[in-house]
């Protein structure tokens, strides 16, 4: 992926911009608020029982109780935990606000020009953009912001969409066809055009884009449910292992205050992923937009990860679209370096695509000099009667094209009949099985040679469809060439299976099998023909440039209308699932030392024989309570930055991939707090804290 | 620790895992309705307990009808052994004359033996008439036993069957399971035991006189027949107080090490049931690792623990371990193996009093129970309460590896996330919630036995072992009062049913899903890789909850005798 042109796009924001940190550290107070905190139960709970703690605080004041400066700061950084858990939050929010903003600006102030009878379009009312509905119609004119999202049903435009792709090269946009759809606040260049208005006040693309990447749509995921459901159970678990414990040490001759048990209840529930699991999801959100890819939903993203099947059109995704030249086959009697001289010379100026890269070979691979184009040359352009181009350079008459058309120039300027040399057939023959276009290349009456032409597969596509296959997904070609070209081509980029000749019936067809099979599929179109596989595939992604019927009927939309993209989709997709798994099994090996350090620190009262299990050699009890609530708190923030970027994706196989994530975080959740803990007692102890 | 003993652990092993594809694969054909060697005697029989009972056997049920006819079913079967057990002096086979149970009595034995528990507050031949016996703690044997099994192979359906709706029929289960593993698997085993030496009699109990002179009467029964089906079915109920302590419920070595085997025999098959039933059976395999793991890691720790005694001993000059409290005639392999087997599955038999283990010998079987069981478990029981486990283990490994997370084929949703963990709540509630209040209960404490760590470990084992459905008792707390009787009947119903409901609503949401064709992007759960983590988390889980516990009761216990304190 070209991460600069992306980055040059879509504002992105280093990690900690002080312009999202200064609102997010507000925010984190306003987040206090427990009826928006409800939605996050680990958290809330967790504020629950700080609140708690700070009342038992102020009781201790008022009865001038030993030990406030302890108990002082357990409240302090109970709070802080609190507050890290929002910000986490906010900060995620705010840098989603910021692309936001940028998209909002655009939107302000729009004007509409309301058609007020159909059958007259000259005829139009001044009205704002907010007040228009769906079916209305509309006139665009130059210079004029389109108002709404819709459909061309009258006349050509070029627009410039960069308001919502960051793309500032102009499109044209036409009634009928695959690229009638508009959308709100991109704007026309030039001509006239009558829109259809589809979208209803406040539910345009615009919006929901805005929508989405603030988070204010947010919806939790399925899968995020079922974590959620797992770290509630998790909470309820501790709050038996420590509501039970003061009847406990009752039995056995000792007490332990409430403000200790509620130390020792936060470090042990998972507040660390309870803290960062919306940052998580609103971060997984915006990297798509980064992508500028806009999802439809969390849960598309979601299925993206899970996709088993990728259906890619062939065109522009496997291949660069364009034939290219990609060798010279010179009959007997004509060197390399006379051909590709030759070549050279008869498409110097051609400007197609096949005609430059026809020069680019010669040059790179022949290493023929492009300056020898003689003073004089005549260039002959391409015409659909002859077939040929070429140069007529005094007498020389160069020319390529297709090979009867080559046989034909040949004979003609012969006056006779030319013999076709065996060579000659035999590397058109050739090429032609192997799915390529031959092109002759003949001088006056001398035939020279074939040029292949090739649909060349893009240089890297072979190694990511092998690290789709390692991840577990397989890739499927549709083409509209016929098998024979198809197989070449799928074999060549590595494709583990391609639908030749395919409509979109077949499209659908194979979709449906696929997951009748329980195959997740994913797949990419634009046009109106494409809306039902669209919508029938699990993960549909639309091209902006397409129409708004395929818009509309896939679940994802690529701004930039590249259909290489849906590989990145799916990596996102399953970074977001890795991350929350990855600080889930984080949060849940920490425990395991922060027992080691307070369940000895409680109990030696009237246990010291457990002093043993005081493994970290903390100072004293009270340090060792106060640092493991330290650590718990300044883990969250110190996770911020893994939580917002993702853990790092690697296809490299389920097996292995879990193996790695669990030597990080699950060993490395328990050794690390380990280390923390004690670097932090250390510290407690030279602050004379406690 | 010997090479004797170790051979001895090693190769109740290997028989173990012999004898799990063979008994896997008849039981995998009994449950898929097949003919079997055995279905020209009992088809009659079972198609006549059908027509008697108006079952359709070909009428599947859903997972709730599965479930209300399960719970009918132990309704019935409650009412009908209390009130036997609150009438037996009036009814025949009573040569001994044993009084009507005490109310709080029977309902505490009522609720043990429904719920596959078998705790006893009462010495079965100081209480039990032969009736009582045979009518109403061998009947409920059986068919608790059988009710684990059939609960078990409906969640395993579950797994197996794709886009559908029923999970079997609950009668029909019952039967089958009852007709064609249990009563087949008893009366050979039972012949076994009676040439082992063990009493099989109606007649009274005898009286003798001692070679000191002294008269003595030397209980006698039924005993064989009940001991069969208390091993196979992870019962555990004894005929005798002693238990299998006692020379007629455990006459000889042989019949030793066949009542460990027998305890393991049926959770590991079902094991090997599971993987033929999702057509792979090396999930079974996978899975029996897991088990395997856990318990080698438990009997090595306590042959251990148990083989070197404790300090205290050792300075009196007496070597050779820990013997208290141990059958001179088994030695302490023999007992430790026992007792980590009897609390990895919910069995409960004991050969030895494993109130008399050293504290860290005593921990394991404790470590077991806590687990919940799933190392072999219950008949039944263990399998599904596994399964639960592996819910949440495959929830995590999925997310790690980018994939909603997937079992066998099925995806695991919020549903079963939801499922497993009010399951796998239950439990905690249970064995902390009521420790705590007994710890403070000033009625309950004058009942323990000993002072200190020891005497909390005393009670903690109680309310673990009633509510992990065990039944094994720890000894010295005297339970059989109106608080122990009431509170560990209650754990033992909520550790029974609050698993069993939510596991077969697991069972319901699961058979109505799609099979997913497996990728290399799914997590592989037949590899090392997958046992590995399941331990894992299974040790976290279980150590993150019980970690307060645990060292307040066995581990100060240890480090405190370190320190030349006893308790």
């Amino acid at each position: 992926m070209d991460t600069t042109k992306l980055r040059k796009r879509m504002p992105v924001s280093t990690l900690f911009d002080p312009k999202i940190v200064i609102p997010a550290i507000g925010q984190s107070f306003v987040k206090l608020n427990p009826a928006t905190l409800i939605k996050n139960p680990v958290i809330f709970v967790l504020e629950v029982v700080t609140v708690l703690t700070t009342v038992l605080l102020v009781r201790d004041i008022v009865q001038h109780q030993s030990d406030l400066g302890f108990t002082f700061q357990i409240v302090l950084w109970l709070w802080f935990t609190v507050l890290f858990a929002n910000f986490a939050e906010a900060v995620a929010e705010g840098r989603g606000k910021a692309q936001a903003d940028a998209l909002r600006t655009t939107r302000t102030q729009t004007r509409a020009k309301r058609i007020l009878n159909a059958d007259n379009t000259e005829l139009y009312e001044g009205i704002s953009a907010e007040e228009l509905e769906a079916g209305d119609l509309v006139v665009c004119e130059p210079g004029d912001i389109i108002p709404g999202d819709g459909d061309v049903i009258e006349g050509i435009a070029s627009v410039n969409e960069a308001a919502i792709t960051g793309e500032s090269a102009p499109v044209i946009r036409e009634s009928g066809g695959d690229r009638s759809a508009v959308t709100g606040g991109t704007t026309v260049l030039s001509d006239r055009i009558v829109v259809r208005i589809t979208s209803s006040p406040g539910t345009s693309f615009l919006d929901r884009m805005i929508k989405l990447v603030e988070g204010a749509e947010r919806q939790k995921t399925p899968n995020e449910i079922a974590l959620n459901i797992l770290l509630i159970g998790l909470t309820i678990i501790f709050v038996f292992a420590t509501v039970t414990i003061p009847s406990y040490a009752a039995y056995a001759g000792g007490a332990v205050s409430v403000v200790i048990l509620v130390a020792l209840f936060v470090t042990l529930i998972p507040t660390t992923i309870g803290a960062l699991l919306s940052a998580i999801g609103i971060a997984g959100m915006d990297r798509l937009v980064r992508f500028n890819v806009l999802s439809m939903s969390g849960r598309a993203v979601e299925a993206a990860g899970d996709v088993d099947t990728l259906l890619l059109d062939k065109t522009g995704t496997i291949t660069f679209g364009n034939r290219l030249a990609t060798e010279i086959v010179v009959v007997p009697g004509v060197t390399e370096r006379e051909a590709a001289e030759a070549a050279l010379l008869a498409s110097n100026a051609d400007e197609t695509a096949e005609g430059r890269s026809i020069v680019l070979l010669m040059q790179e691979k022949y290493n023929v000099k492009r300056d020898v184009a003689p003073a004089g040359a005549k260039f002959i352009e391409f015409s659909a009667t002859t077939r040929l181009s070429g140069v007529d350079i005094g007498d020389r008459k160069l020319r390529k094209g297709a090979i009867d058309s080559v046989l034909a120039f040949a004979r003609k300027e012969a006056g006779r009949d030319v013999p076709e040399p065996a060579a000659f057939r035999a590397a058109v023959d050739r090429i032609a099985r192997a799915g390529g276009t031959p092109l002759g290349l003949v001088d006056g009456e001398r035939i020279l040679g074939v040029i292949h032409l090739k649909d060349v597969v893009k240089p890297d596509v072979k190694e990511r469809f092998a690290a789709l296959r390692r991840m577990g997904i397989k890739t499927v070609m549709i083409t509209g060439d016929n098998p024979v070209t198809a197989a070449s081509i799928a074999s060549e980029a590595g494709v583990d299976d391609f639908i030749a000749e395919a409509t979109p019936e077949d499209k659908l067809r194979y979709i449906r099998t696929e997951q009748a099979q329980g195959r997740l599929i994913a797949m990419c179109g634009d046009g109106t023909n494409d809306a039902p596989a669209l919508a029938q595939a699990d993960v549909g992604v639309a091209m902006q440039s397409g129409t708004q019927a395929a818009r509309e009927a896939g679940n994802m939309v690529d701004l930039d209308s590249d259909p290489t993209k849906l590989i990145e989709v799916v990596e996102i997709g399953k970074q977001l699932l890795m991350t929350r798994g990855a600080l889930t099994t984080f949060s849940i090996a920490n425990d395991v030392a922060k027992y080691f350090a307070i369940i000895p620190a409680i109990f030696l009262a009237f246990y010291p024989q457990l002093a043993v299990l005081n493994v970290m050699q903390l100072a004293t009890p009270q340090s060792a309570i106060l640092s493991a609530i330290i650590f718990n708190a300044l883990i969250i923030i110190a996770l911020i930055p893994l939580a917002l970027k993702g853990v790092a994706y690697r296809a490299i196989g389920a097996g292995p991939l879990l193996q790695r994530n669990l030597l990080i975080y699950g060993l490395g959740g328990i050794v690390l707090p380990f280390i923390g803990i004690k670097v932090i007692d250390l510290a407690v102890n030279a602050l004379h804290l406690v | 620790m010997t090479v004797i003993g170790w051979i001895q652990i090693l190769l109740f092993c290997a028989i173990l895992v012999a004898l799990t594809p063979l008994v896997g694969g008849y039981m995998t054909r009994v449950f898929a309705g097949e003919r079997t060697f055995l279905s020209p005697v009992l088809r009659p029989v079972e198609a006549a307990i059908y027509w008697v009972g108006g079952v359709d056997d070909k009428r599947e049920q859903h997972w709730l009808t599965y479930t209300v006819a399960m719970l009918l079913f132990h309704v019935a079967g409650f009412l009908f052994l209390y009130a036997l057990l609150r009438v037996q002096a009036s009814l025949p086979f009573n040569p001994a004359e044993q009084a009507n149970v005490a109310p709080d009595l029977a309902f505490n034995t009522a609720v043990s033996f429904i719920t596959n528990t078998n705790w006893q507050n009462y010495g079965g031949e100081g209480t039990m008439s032969y009736l009582t016996q045979m009518l109403g703690l061998t009947h409920q044997n059986f068919l608790s036993a059988a009710t684990g099994i059939v609960l078990a192979v409906a969640l395993i359906r579950g797994f197996a069957r794709a886009s559908a709706k029923t999970v079997g029929n609950f009668w029909v289960d019952i039967t089958r399971c009852t007709l064609y593993i249990l009563l087949p698997i008893c009366i050979a085993y039972a012949l076994f035991l009676v040439w082992q030496g063990m009493s099989q009699t109606l007649g009274a109990y005898v009286d003798a006189t001692t070679l000191e002179g002294a008269k003595q009467t030397i209980a006698v029964g039924p005993v064989a027949s009940q001991v069969a089906i208390k091993m196979l079915g992870t019962n555990g109920g004894g005929f005798f107080n002693a238990n299998a302590a006692h020379p007629f419920e455990n006459p000889t070595a042989l019949s030793n090490f066949v009542q460990m085997l027998s305890i393991f025999l049926l959770g590991a098959a079902l094991t090997n049931v599971f993987g033929r039933m999702v057509g792979n059976q090396r999930q079974g395999w996978a899975i029996l690792a897991v088990m395997g793991i856990l318990f080698v890691a438990g009997v090595a720790f306590c042959y251990w623990a148990e083989a070197n005694g404790t300090a205290t001993l050792n300075a009196l000059g007496i070597s050779g371990g820990n013997m208290e409290g141990k059958e001179v005639r088994f030695g302490i392999v023999a007992s430790a193996l026992f007792a980590v087997i009897t609390t990895a599955a919910s069995c409960g038999a004991v050969n030895a009093m494993h109130d008399s283990f050293t504290a860290l010998g005593g921990m394991i079987p404790l470590i077991n129970m806590q687990l919940g069981e799933i190392v072999i478990g219950g008949v039944g029981a263990g399998l599904y309460g596994m399964l639960l486990f592996v819910i949440v283990t495959i929830f995590i490994a999925g997310l790690m590896v980018g994939r909603t997370p997937e079992y066998v084929g099925k995806k695991i949703e919020a549903k079963e996330v939801k499922m497993a963990m009010l399951a796998i709540l239950a439990m905690p509630l249970m064995m902390l919630g009521w420790t705590a209040v007994a710890a403070v209960n000033p009625q309950a404490l004058p009942q323990l036995g000993n002072s200190g760590p020891h005497g909390f470990s005393e009670m903690l084992y109680l309310y673990v072992s009633s509510t992990a459905n065990n039944g094994s008792a720890f000894g010295g707390i005297t339970a059989n009062t109106m608080f122990f009787n009431i509170t560990g009947a209650v754990a033992m119903f909520v550790g029974r049913f609050f698993m069993i409901i939510p596991a077969m609503a697991i069972a319901g949401s699961l058979v109505e899903k799609k099979i997913i064709a497996p990728s290399a992007g799914t997590f592989p759960t037949t590899g090392g890789l997958f046992v590995g983590l399941t331990v894992g988390v299974i040790l976290v889980v279980g150590g993150l909850t019980f970690f307060p516990v645990l060292a307040l009761g066995p581990i100060v216990e240890h480090l405190a005798m370190l320190a030349g304190t006893v308790f």
